[in-house]
């Protein structure tokens, strides 16, 4: 069973989000990786792109399958983590640490409490993804 | 039937260990009022000696390249192709292989590729090529299409330069993603830069020359880059990968992505099919690129091993959202390319560019010596060249072929503007024999 | 491990030396032949490429070596799913290396290419008749350049009667190249899920079908090699709401002269003449996909169109269509696979057309029947010229349907499709066309049922595999972190 921190908030497409002030760091979980097996490549928004919440922002691939990434949150791209062209490895690897994809300015802060909590998102693996 | 192995005796015994009695039984789900109640009515079986018979005949209805001096070129061309090329090729193991879905099984062909990709990109002087599309005028098109995903634009601007052929493809393929091609006329036989800069503006995805051009003229590609670039967007050239042995690569002129007819490359005129698509693009944008891409890896015992990668791109994963719909690459024409680029090599392949060079400016200043007759244009051309005549293309064309002289095309089948315009391309396969013959057919018939 | 791989791993590049050529080339034989006396200099290269520097026996060893990599028809039984890979025959070739074709311009004036222009009109009308359509173009490149020309002249119809529909519906078990073509032609793609037997579910589709739908997309037999045998029903509740229908017609084989897309409603069909029509698969094309259309979409077809005067008899390419799609590629199609295609439909004529569906539904079945005590069937009853099993069953003992496409390529024959359709678990399949002998069938059945005990008794023998072939498994993970897509010159 993959792990599921406690301390984030998560969405139905397996990003994770940790509220750091008036921003959120994303992330895709620990399932989501593990379900899409070797990830080499990932594809991310600019620094002052907007998101909205539950559009897409980005791409991850593995070899023989790619899935969108979704925003759990709407604002301002403030931080995109570059290392990740270089090591998109780092997204199996630690998915919850070093792994980490974008930082946004939340434009509507409230939408925070609107994520799953750890325990409704394990449910929602537990019962095969959906 | 020769080509259907199981006798009766068989076809009784399978049906047997299937439980059915015969093949009828297994059509059961086909509604009957779907069945076809008659025979097709097409020809009957031939035997294989009178089959050749007729096809020989109807081949020998064709004034082909063998049987005429042939001087055709937009877009195809009669280089000359080397021997080895149509023996390797034939090889079983090639020519009945499919796409490398079992690497491990299908180096042969993986290999090959990644050594097409690799001339692709040193002649284009492109950072990647790849394992090649269906041909000059569909990879334009996807080209065309590349510029605006990655852009985000819905506008190019086209060279009047470019093979209209291909501009044709263009349109077709711009419909459904709604892209629009403003064209950009050509002057004195290269592309008008000034109407290129009135026409480029920051909703440009793409400026689109080819080079040479339709017409035969070398095109200030530099400039139009510069053009492209200062208003964000991306610069397209085609280009014959034959020609790039002498001339500067796209590459060197500031493309984001070349592409090509490579038929020159040692595959048969045909008719005009199968052809061979270059494409080449810079790196950064390699994740947009259409078609298929063989990279290098390892195996498990860490040997040299070569897979079919970047595979999310296609249409199997990625489906609605792949960069293109295409499938299959020509994978076959790209060995015959590849296999052309070994035999002629760094030297061979400069020195058929220079005597094409060489014979079509022999030619040009031979057929415009006779009375009446006069180059188009004054810009540089190179293999190709465009003649302006004082009596109709068509007629010429026609008195010439009972010489067995294929003369060129007449330009009015493309534009109306063109109407007294004979497209002519020398190879290096054409004589200094029959270019004077040519020149002497020209003069009586336009006498 | 003992194995029997060639120890052969050079690319072209690593057999150049300096000076050495393959080539031969006439000598100049106008006054002015140096470039940089014909040429401004901007325009020529500043350094020469690198290409290899090789002799002749380099070049031809190399590649005879490379092609020793290769299963292929010719070499082994090649069972690989909806790409039909049957015999090509040889006389065909022949054939398409004729000087009179080969060696013919696409530009030649029509007076000098009516033996070409005839040989298209009567393959054109020969398809017609064998799809029950009305028009054919051989225009389109492969099959889905095909969908792609079958799309375009829908949307066309629909615009031209005034009505901008938006979709396009597709089921979940197509070919990838459904929904990407669709897309490119500009449509929003629907996808349709299969019922349980993997078949079009005919309530969901009625569901589906509003005023904004403009085409269905359907295989016929579908993806999992069965009929489709309600498509009177689906074509029928298709046109009632002004949608067109359009067969991928990969899986012709198990249907010509048995029955035809025509009859059965559609109004578009493509042709794969690499798959039906006995052209060479190449390694990955060139293939053709001609696309047939009823009268209706006719003003649509690509241009230009091969027409025959009826009074002199003299062909011609029809470039008068106001209302065409335009053009696919810059020429008039595959020709070269069109005279393949062509002959080998006059080496069979309609009998031997019929035997051909009879003989690839026999043996597909055969297969079915002799595996399915082994491999769970995807659907039941009797298929058409392929079957699709899974290899669930072998799951259980960590044997995935890719584990035994590696293992029967130790075992002497190339895989089946894996994977696909998507419906389907742990998909494997097979298509083993009329051209391949029981015999060969049962050293292929044999092979199978002896993996499904190896993967019971020795699954690690399983996934070894393969040990026979030049490489054994590759690091596709590595391949797409680190793209290596170009030979480099070792420093």
């Amino acid at each position: 069973m993959a792990t599921v921190p406690a301390d984030l908030r998560y969405t139905k497409e397996h990003e994770w989000a940790r509220r750091e002030g008036d921003h959120a760091r994303v992330g895709i979980t620990a399932y989501a990786q593990e379900q899409l097996g070797d990830v080499v490549f990932v594809e991310l928004p600019k620094v002052g792109a907007r998101v909205s919440a539950m559009k897409t922002f980005g791409v991850v691939e593995s070899v023989k399958a790619v899935s969108d990434l979704y925003a759990p949150l709407t604002g301002e791209v403030t931080a995109v983590n570059e290392s990740l062209a270089r090591k998109p490895e780092t997204v199996n690897g630690d998915p919850y640490g070093e792994g980490w994809m974008i930082v946004i300015a939340l434009a509507n802060p409230a939408e925070y409490d609107g994520l799953l909590d750890a325990a409704a998102y394990e449910k929602l693996i537990a019962a095969g993804g959906h | 039937m020769r080509y259907i192995p199981n006798t009766p005796a068989q076809q009784r015994e399978m049906l047997a260990t299937i439980g059915a009695s015969s093949v009828e039984d297994l059509l059961g789900r086909i509604p009957p009022k779907a069945r076809l109640s008659r025979p097709l009515a097409v020809a009957p079986a031939m035997a294989e000696t009178d089959l050749v018979r007729q096809l020989r005949a109807m081949a020998g209805r064709n004034a082909h390249a063998e049987a005429c001096a042939c001087f055709l070129g937009g877009g195809s061309y009669d280089h000359a192709i080397p021997s080895p090329i149509n023996h390797l090729i034939s090889r079983g193991e090639f020519f009945t292989a499919y796409t490398p879905y079992q690497p491990e099984a299908s180096q042969g062909t993986l290999r090959t590729i990644f050594e097409y990709q690799t001339m692709m990109a040193e002649l284009t002087g492109m950072d990647v090529a790849n394992a090649s599309i269906y041909d000059g005028g569909s990879a334009l098109a996807e080209a065309m299409l590349m510029a605006a995903a990655v852009t985000g634009r819905r506008v190019v601007a086209m060279s009047g330069g470019v093979n209209p052929l291909y501009r044709q493809v263009a349109e077709t393929y711009a419909e459904g993603p709604d892209v629009r091609i403003a064209s950009v006329p050509v002057g004195d036989g290269g592309t008008d830069l000034d109407a290129l800069r009135r026409a480029v503006t920051e909703k440009t995805a793409a400026v689109i020359v080819q080079y040479p051009n339709f017409f035969g003229c070398l095109e200030d590609v530099r400039t139009a880059g510069e053009i492209a670039h200062a208003a964000g967007a991306l610069l397209v050239v085609a280009a014959d990968p034959v020609n790039l042995g002498l001339l500067t690569p796209p590459g060197a002129m500031g493309a984001d992505i070349a592409v090509g007819e490579g038929q020159g490359l040692g595959v048969p005129l045909g008719f005009g099919g199968p052809n061979l698509g270059v494409f080449a693009c810079r790196m950064e944008l390699v994740r947009r690129m259409p078609g298929r891409l063989v990279g290098q890896t390892v195996d498990i015992e860490g040997r040299r091993g070569f897979v079919l990668t970047l595979q999310t791109r296609e249409q199997h994963i990625r489906r609605e959202k792949a960069t293109s719909n295409i499938c299959t690459n020509v994978a076959l024409c790209a060995l015959m390319a590849t296999i052309y680029v070994a035999i002629l090599g760094k030297q061979g392949l400069r020195r058929v560019g220079e005597l094409s060079a060489a014979k079509a400016h022999y030619a040009a200043d031979a057929l415009a010596a006779v009375p009446g007759v006069r180059l188009r244009y004054h810009a540089p051309f190179f293999k190709e060249f465009t003649l302006e005549l004082p009596v109709s293309p068509d007629r010429v064309v026609k008195r010439l072929l009972k010489d067995r002289i294929l003369a060129g095309i007449p330009l009015k089948t493309f534009d109306r503007a063109h109407r007294s315009a004979l497209l002519v391309a020398v190879t290096e396969q054409r004589t200094r024999g029959e270019i004077d013959a040519y020149a002497a057919a020209l003069a009586r018939a336009v006498a | 491990m003992a194995t029997a791989r060639p120890p052969y791993d050079k690319l072209v590049f690593e057999l150049s030396a300096p000076g050495r050529i393959a080539h031969s080339l006439p000598e100049c034989d106008v006054p002015v032949g140096d470039a940089a006396a014909l040429l401004p200099r901007e325009f020529l290269r500043a350094a020469p490429a690198e290409l290899p520097e090789v002799s002749e026996l380099d070049v031809v060893r190399h590649y005879s070596r490379l092609s020793q990599m290769n299963y292929g028809v010719d070499t082994h039984f090649y069972p690989l799913g909806s790409c039909t890979m049957k015999y090509n025959p040889k006389v065909n070739e022949d054939m398409a290396r004729l000087d009179g074709f080969a060696r013919l311009h696409p530009l030649t004036p029509e007076a000098g290419a009516q033996g070409a222009l005839q040989l298209m009109w009567e393959l054109a009308q020969d398809l017609a008749e064998v799809a029950g359509m009305d028009h054919v173009s051989l225009q389109p490149a492969a099959g889905a350049q095909g969908e792609l020309a079958g799309v375009l002249m829908i949307r066309a119809y629909h615009l031209a009667r005034g009505e901008r529909r938006t979709k396009v519906l597709v089921p979940d078990s197509a070919h990838g190249t459904n929904p990407a073509s669709t897309a490119l032609a500009g449509y929003e793609v629907v996808q349709l899920r299969s019922n349980e037997a993997g078949e079009v579910d005919l309530a969901g589709l009625e569901r589906h079908l509003d005023a904004d739908v403009a085409a269905f997309m359907i295989t016929q037999p579908n993806t999992l090699g069965m009929f489709e045998s309600r498509i009177h029903q689906i074509t029928d509740l298709c046109h009632a709401r002004g949608v067109q229908v359009y067969m991928d017609g990969a899986n012709f084989n198990a249907i010509l002269g048995i029955t035809r897309p025509g009859d059965l409603g559609f109004d578009v069909c493509h042709f794969n003449l690499h798959k039906t029509f006995t052209t060479p698969h190449g390694g990955g094309g060139p293939g053709a996909g001609p696309v047939g259309v009823k009268a209706h979409l006719a003003p649509f077809l690509p241009v230009p169109v091969v027409v025959r005067d009826e009074t002199s008899g003299v062909f011609r390419l029809d470039w008068k269509r106001p209302q065409s799609i335009g053009k696919l590629q810059a020429f008039w199609g595959n020709f070269g696979m069109l005279v393949r295609a062509y002959t080998y439909i006059r080496t069979m004529g309609p009998d031997g057309l019929r035997a051909v569906a009879d003989n690839a539904i026999l043996n597909a079945n055969y297969v079915l029947a002799r595996l399915q005590s082994h491999y769970d069937r995807s659907a039941t009853g009797y298929c058409m010229h392929e079957c699709v099993v899974s290899a669930r069953r072998q799951k259980r003992h960590g044997v995935t349907a890719m584990d035994i496409a590696k293992r029967l390529l130790d075992l002497g024959f190339y895989a089946p499709s894996t994977y696909f359709p998507l419906i389907v678990e742990e998909a494997l399949m097979i298509e083993p066309t009329e051209t391949e002998s029981r015999e060969t069938l049962d050293d292929f059945c044999d092979a199978m049922l002896q993996i499904a005990r190896e993967a019971e008794e020795d699954p690690k023998l399983i996934h070894d595999a393969p040990v026979t072939t030049p490489v054994r498994r590759l690091d596709q993970t590595l391949a797409a972190r680190q793209p290596r897509l170009r030979w480099t010159p070792p420093r």
